[in-house]
């Protein structure tokens, strides 16, 4: 079934064209990642989908419903971990709920727990390090009661090793809660180790180039970066990059 | 040695210094009291006279504090409803800065005259001096909101109701202190001033009575008591926000993270 579908969205902002006749669907439960340039108007498809900004043209349908420039739809997790400073980590996993529902403090234990980061649960995000605040930005939206979850480069401020270490925590924690992901990126490798589905964006305006659907099987590990097939596949996408 | 000695050694070595040489300049050049008393009969003068000192003393301190919770009362909601209706804003912001133009020393005779000797045109001066520094600080402490934090709040569905509470006012927190203090500081000369309207009670009282006897000692008396109280506040309102702002790193600025 088809959870979240944008159909023939065209946004423009201060008259230049960001995104042409974009059209994309995801399902329940999946993985999916839109890849592109710097620049190419990848956090403004969020923007979008986030009822921020509103397109000239198409519809945005979240669960058969129309949410085109509504707010309060999807969970959302930014480049920057952006917690509350003076919210306990357990306040700031909360925080994405509390703004929708009532908070349920039982299941953010539980997912502090299984995510190793119980015996921060008091602790201000200060005390942190980058990546560890990530998590809990992380946590923060996986709480939250929305169907879906927006990625919006999360891992990019973060150095190599700890990227490699937040993907395979990423997928860890997604595959024991299975909820849709739409992640966006510009690292080919970050794509095809996540996901299941990747739109490969053109540079400006916007438009989808190419679906590509991920073959490798789950649960993955870092051996699969060094494999053949996934070499394959990495250079077929630069090279649809390449193109322009 | 210097290890072992209290924190701020400094300051009151300092001070005690200051009030040696002022005693013995004094004793040497035989001034007379009523021009300038030593700190010894000042202190005296504190001691014997205590009784009577402390009944305007304490009026003080009730002035000081109702004066300085309207003046808080007053600083806050005027940046709160300035900051949220952006056409007000721009239409009082200049005669808020006006207002802190008016000679008090001026006003308040008119006060007088306006609502009489009661506790309100008192009031009015603290109010007018200390809502300033708690207003603009507000003021800037809302609109410095990290911008990433207000993306996410925006994105996670946040209403506005929800952004001013859970956002914008804990980060206006620390700010908003620093205006406190400020405030904490003025309310108390704003209460001394207001007292020379006419009351009954009052170390702004005590004041004029002394100054017209050429009782130097006990105007002296009367300066020493109100830094007293203004650091004392001062160091209140201190402690209050490091109870509350728990969260901030050490040298840290307030900030996203």
């Amino acid at each position: 079934m088809e959870l979240l579908k944008m159909q023939n969205v065209s946004f423009s902002y201060r008259d230049k064209q960001i995104l042409h006749d974009l059209n994309l669907s995801v399902k329940n439960g999946e993985f999916v990642t839109i890849l592109g340039p710097s620049g190419s108007g990848k956090s403004t498809i969020f923007q979008l989908i986030g009822g921020i900004q509103t397109p000239y043209m198409g519809s945005i349908i979240l669960e058969g419903e129309e949410i085109t420039g509504d707010r309060g739809h999807i969970s959302y997790m930014p480049q920057s971990p952006s917690l509350l400073p003076w919210r306990t980590i357990i306040q700031n996993v909360l925080l994405g709920q509390e703004l929708q529902a009532k908070k349920d403090y039982k299941k953010a234990d539980e997912m502090l727990q299984r995510a190793g980061l119980l015996e921060y649960r008091n602790a201000y995000p200060h005390e942190l390090s980058g990546g560890m605040k990530q998590r809990v930005a992380f946590l923060r939206a996986l709480l939250s009661p929305q169907p879906i979850i927006c990625l919006d480069e999360p891992f990019s401020a973060l150095d190599e090793l700890t990227r490699q270490e937040m993907q395979l925590w990423l997928l860890s924690i997604w595959e024991q809660y299975k909820k849709t992901i739409i992640f966006v990126t510009h690292n080919i490798e970050e794509a095809l180790f996540l996901s299941d589905r990747i739109f490969v964006l053109s540079a400006k305006p916007a438009r989808i180039k190419q679906e590509v659907v991920v073959p490798f099987l789950r649960p993955r590990d870092e051996e699969m970066l060094f494999t053949g097939e996934f070499l394959q596949h990495k250079k077929m996408i630069h090279d649809l990059l390449r193109k322009g | 040695m210097i290890h072992k000695l209290p924190k701020g050694w400094r300051p009151i070595l300092v001070l005690l210094l200051l009030f040696i040489g002022w005693e013995f300049t004094v004793r040497i050049s035989e001034v007379p009291t009523w021009l300038l008393p030593t700190p010894l009969q000042i202190f005296n003068e504190l001691i014997n006279g205590w009784s009577s000192v402390s009944v305007h003393l304490f009026s003080t301190i009730q002035l000081i504090l109702l004066g300085f919770f309207s003046g808080v009362t007053v600083g806050l909601l005027t940046a709160f409803i300035l900051h949220n209706i952006p056409f007000l804003k721009e239409s009082f912001y200049p005669l808020l800065i006006l207002s802190q133009n008016i000679p008090i020393i001026v006003l308040a005779p008119l006060l007088v005259i306006w609502f009489g000797f009661g506790l309100l045109p008192k009031l009015i001066v603290i109010t007018l001096v200390c809502f300033f520094p708690i207003t603009i600080s507000a003021m800037d402490g809302f609109r410095q909101v990290a911008p990433e934090l207000f993306h996410y709040m925006h994105m996670a569905g946040a209403t506005k109701r929800q952004l001013f509470w859970k956002l914008e006012l804990p980060f206006a927190l620390p700010s908003i202190f620093s205006g406190l203090k400020i405030s904490a500081t003025y309310s108390v000369m704003g209460a001394v001033i207001s007292e020379w309207l006419g009351s009954e009670n009052g170390i702004g009282v005590y004041m004029t009575l002394s100054s017209s006897s050429f009782r130097t000692d006990r105007v002296f008396v009367a300066i020493f008591l109100i830094m007293a109280l203004s650091l004392l506040f001062f160091i209140m309102i201190n402690w209050l926000e490091r109870f509350v702002i728990r969260w901030k790193a050490e040298g840290e600025n307030h900030g996203a993270s």
